[in-house]
């Protein structure tokens, strides 16, 4: 008997999963969608970050009932590597990506604000990645790469 | 020409290439892919010595099945050994079919040239190709040492940029790390760590944790505790429930005592380091010449710091019919293997590990512990693949640290401020403890808490050429007369391990930071100061090209701005760096990042936006050390558990990076992702004197530590 309904990348999903499972584990776990990356499980580093009706969120800590109510994006509603999104294109331009791991949670992010607003500055673009982590330290890459994307959008 | 050592274990040309009926090149090696782009860059190299277009090779990392054994992928020298192999193999793949050509075409090899794999010949119509001459077959010859590779002059790929292998994967989330691996059948598991090292379960009853849903199986053995479930969730809720209700005994504590004191108070054993190679003999006393006219001396601190993945250690292990086969991120899983062997009782017949990339790791993090981990759960649970990943905690707490050090330096001048003598001792624990075949000993963590443990081996001093902690120790200046001297201090209390550069991080931080103070004692400039030393005309042409290009475009006249600069050629063998850092410190003393210069010499450039990115990304996770970060621990264990009480490196407090690389063309290559640590640190010490005149020796640069060192003044 599906006890959880998520609208995830424009299809709905009817899932037999205990309703406090936190989001990210749905995603990968039952709808096979591992962009979406496990890194703290504490709302720390932004692996985890997917689109929520409009706004980047966390996945990693909030149960999945909370969502039933949302339209929810992920890194794969984004682009893929026949079809790349702007932004995802920009970041392979810039080589923005070392191990990759937090890139998924990044471009999310990024998605979420130039939706809203596709000509930050410096500062709101800091601002939209203010908890999300790298640790390779492509920083100044990913940060180019934003910029790029951001230009062809408003263009 | 001298064949790579890496054909030692594995001589055979078809190990290391094979070219498929359809056009498709197969490479192997030995090494592993941590998002430094080394896939990349070795696409580029035999493609170019192939003359073949780089999209029609794979490049297959690590694999005990089917890989060259090449040890560990670690110290920057990946390009220097899988590249150097794969160039010569190459070269003798080309000479073969080359002679196959000659034969099938009735032209003098002379004559036959290759395009994207096609040969033809200067007076022939006829052509044939790589495909058709040696596809899907083998070519049963060894690499031999009779072949010369490419001449530079010769070169169209090499040097030139090229798209890196595997970005649409990274950026579209469609890339599998081991985490996103899925198997029919596959269980999740999660361990429960003891409180701290030395702590051990006095008392566990399960049976309400192995009631709850989807729990397969408790395991525990000794005082090591993991739990096996059908789901992910079912897992974390089983191993979190499990912390709560088991009882440790935890009387025996860690010494918290001030690092520095124990680093200067603990057994250590002491050696001279000569020509950057630690020798079994006794150390001479520091003797200061009598014709020197001052002596100045200054110390130097790190704390431990810590690798901090991104993406926490994980492992898929399964195990069947008594053969275990382990799916891992380590970056040396032939030395793993004898490591599992050894702890697991298993013939290394038994054990077949496949790598398969995780979030990038630094050095020798938690990746081969939760390898070992997963298998003893997969014993447990015989038939199904089991997915086991250590939570954020786990990975801050128990993975290896970066080791604390600390550097004490002399320096004498002359009554014409010349550097007479140096003298540079510096004191740390080990930097190399990665597993290995170790019998009844292990450096793999789970060994340790078993029933029957088998306890971490006694640390022993490293002779070999600038490794682990006397790894830059000595300075590439021309100073007359120096004395060098490593202490490897015993009975620290954090497990410690390879991260990043070892002992070269604080060695140059110490000694290019003194380097300035020097200068500032003679009144001199900082680059004048370094080249009346140095007549390294390679590290010359760094040290210029750096502080030329910060000095164009360039200016601040804020208060609180200050520029600092430092050099260091990494293991005094690799790759040249200088860095030029601006920064602010207001008058709260928080510390901004403006801009970074790096002016790199890596010999032969290979591919230009890899080698940026490992600078960079390189210079970065140092600033972000420097500034920032400290592993903090009390008697009860280890307290920084999150990224929230370990702060790295964010967004906004990065600098704009600009990046000089002098091409060599006709020097070898060099490992690069290790030698901006260094450099780095120190040009930041060395800006904050000249932003607010205040000397920092004890890393990191917090906004506290500034505050300090203001009310000393």
């Amino acid at each position: 008997m599906p006890k959880v309904s998520l609208n995830v990348n424009g299809k709905v999903h009817h899932l037999d999963v205990d309703e406090k499972t936190p989001l990210i584990y749905v995603l990968r776990n039952d709808l096979g969608l591992k962009g979406t990356k496990l890194g703290c499980g504490l709302e720390q580093c932004g692996a985890c970050k997917v689109i929520v009706d409009g706004k980047a969120e966390f996945s990693c800590n909030t149960p999945v009932e909370a969502f039933e109510k949302s339209s929810i994006t992920t890194i794969e509603g984004i682009g893929t590597p026949d079809k790349l999104h702007v932004i995802q294109q920009a970041f392979v331009t810039e080589c923005a990506a070392q191990c990759g791991y937090c890139i998924p949670g990044i471009i999310v992010a990024i998605k979420a604000l130039l939706d809203v607003n596709p000509n930050p500055d410096d500062e709101m673009i800091c601002e939209a990645l203010s908890d999300n982590l790298c640790r390779c330290g492509t920083h100044g890459q990913i940060l180019k790469a934003v910029k790029r994307a951001a230009k062809e959008i408003s263009l | 020409m001298t064949l790579s050592s890496s054909f030692g274990n594995n001589p055979d040309l078809d190990s290391w290439l094979q070219f498929h009926r359809d056009g498709r090149i197969t490479v192997s090696t030995g090494k592993v892919e941590l998002g430094q782009k080394l896939t990349t860059a070795l696409t580029v190299i035999v493609a170019e010595e192939l003359d073949v277009d780089p999209g029609r090779i794979t490049v297959l990392t690590a694999d005990t099945d089917n890989s060259p054994n090449e040890g560990y992928t670690a110290g920057s020298n990946s390009l220097e050994s899988s590249g150097i192999a794969l160039r010569q193999a190459s070269a003798k793949a080309r000479r073969a079919l080359m002679e196959k050509a000659s034969e099938h075409l009735e032209e003098p090899v002379e004559n036959l040239s290759v395009t994207d794999g096609e040969i033809g010949g200067a007076t022939t119509n006829k052509n044939v190709t790589y495909w058709d001459l040696i596809g899907d077959k083998h070519f049963k010859i060894t690499v031999t040492d009779d072949v010369l590779p490419k001449s530079p002059d010769q070169y169209h790929l090499i040097g030139n940029p090229v798209p890196a292998v595997g970005l649409e994967a990274l950026v579209t989330g469609t890339m599998t790390y081991v985490h996103d691996m899925e198997f029919t059948d596959m269980a999740h598991a999660r361990v429960i760590r003891p409180p701290n090292y030395h702590a051990q379960i006095q008392d566990l009853n399960d049976t309400e944790v192995r009631a709850m849903p989807g729990v397969i199986e408790v395991i525990l053995d000794g005082s090591f505790l993991s739990v096996v479930c059908e789901r992910e969730e079912q897992a974390i809720w089983a191993a979190s429930k499990l912390a709560r209700i088991t009882v440790w005994d935890e009387s025996k504590e860690l010494n918290s005592k001030d690092i520095f004191v124990q680093l200067k108070n603990n057994p250590r054993q002491s050696l001279p380091v000569v020509e950057g190679v630690a020798k079994e003999s006794p150390v001479q006393p520091f003797r200061p010449p009598e014709n020197s006219s001052k002596t100045l001396s200054a110390t130097y601190q790190r704390p431990y710091h810590m690798h901090g993945s991104i993406g926490p250690s994980a492992a898929i292990a399964l195990y069947d019919a008594q053969v275990l086969k382990v799916w891992t991120h380590s970056q040396g899983i032939f030395p793993l293997r004898l490591a599992l062997a050894d702890v697991l009782g298993l013939a290394e017949d038994k054990i077949h590990l496949v790598h398969v990339p995780g979030a990038g790791c630094y050095g020798h993090n938690g990746a081969d512990d939760v390898a070992l981990d997963a298998a003893l759960a997969a014993r447990a649970v015989p038939g199904r693949p089991i997915m086991l990943k250590w939570e954020r905690a786990d990975e801050h707490a128990w993975e290896p640290f970066g080791s604390a050090m600390q550097i004490e330096l002399q320096a004498s001048l002359d009554d014409t401020g010349r550097v007479i003598y140096w003298n540079h001792e510096t004191f740390s624990d080990t930097h190399m403890s990665r597993p290995s075949a170790h019998r009844e000993n292990s450096r793999l963590l789970a060994a340790w808490h078993l029933q029957s443990p088998r306890p971490a081996p006694p640390v022993k001093p490293t002779p070999g050429f600038h490794t682990g902690i006397h790894r830059n120790a000595d300075p590439i200046y021309d100073f007359a007369d120096r004395r060098v001297v490593k202490h490897l201090v015993h009975d620290l209390p954090l497990r410690v391990s390879a991260l990043r550069s070892l002992g070269a991080y604080a060695n140059v931080f110490a000694i290019e930071s003194f380097m300035d103070e020097l200068a500032h004692f003679r009144d001199m400039d900082p680059l004048e100061f370094r080249l009346a030393h140095l007549s390294d005309n390679r590290a010359r042409a760094v040290l210029e090209a750096a502080t030329s290009k910060a000095n164009s475009g360039f200016s601040s006249a804020d208060d609180g701005h200050g520029r600092g600069l430092a050099v260091a050629r990494y293991k005094n063998s690799k790759c040249y760096v200088a860095v030029v850092i601006d920064l602010i410190v207001d008058d709260y003393g928080a510390i901004q990042l403006l801009r970074a210069v790096i002016a790199a010499d890596a010999g032969q450039i290979v591919d230009p936006d890899g080698l940026r990115n490992q600078l960079e990304g390189g210079l970065m996770q140092s600033a972000s050390w420097t500034l920032k970060e400290q592993v903090k621990f009390d008697d009860k264990g280890i307290v920084s558990r999150d990224w929230e009480s370990y702060p790295i490196l964010t967004f906004a407090e990065v600098p704009e990076i600009e990046t000089v690389l002098i091409d060599r063309p006709d020097q070898p290559f060099l490992g690069s992702g290790e030698a901006t640590q260094g450099p780095t640190a120190a040009a930041i010490g060395n800006a904050i004197f000249y932003a607010i005149g205040l000397r920092l020796r004890r890393i990191p640069f917090t906004q506290d530590r500034v505050r300090d060192a203001a009310a000393e003044v």
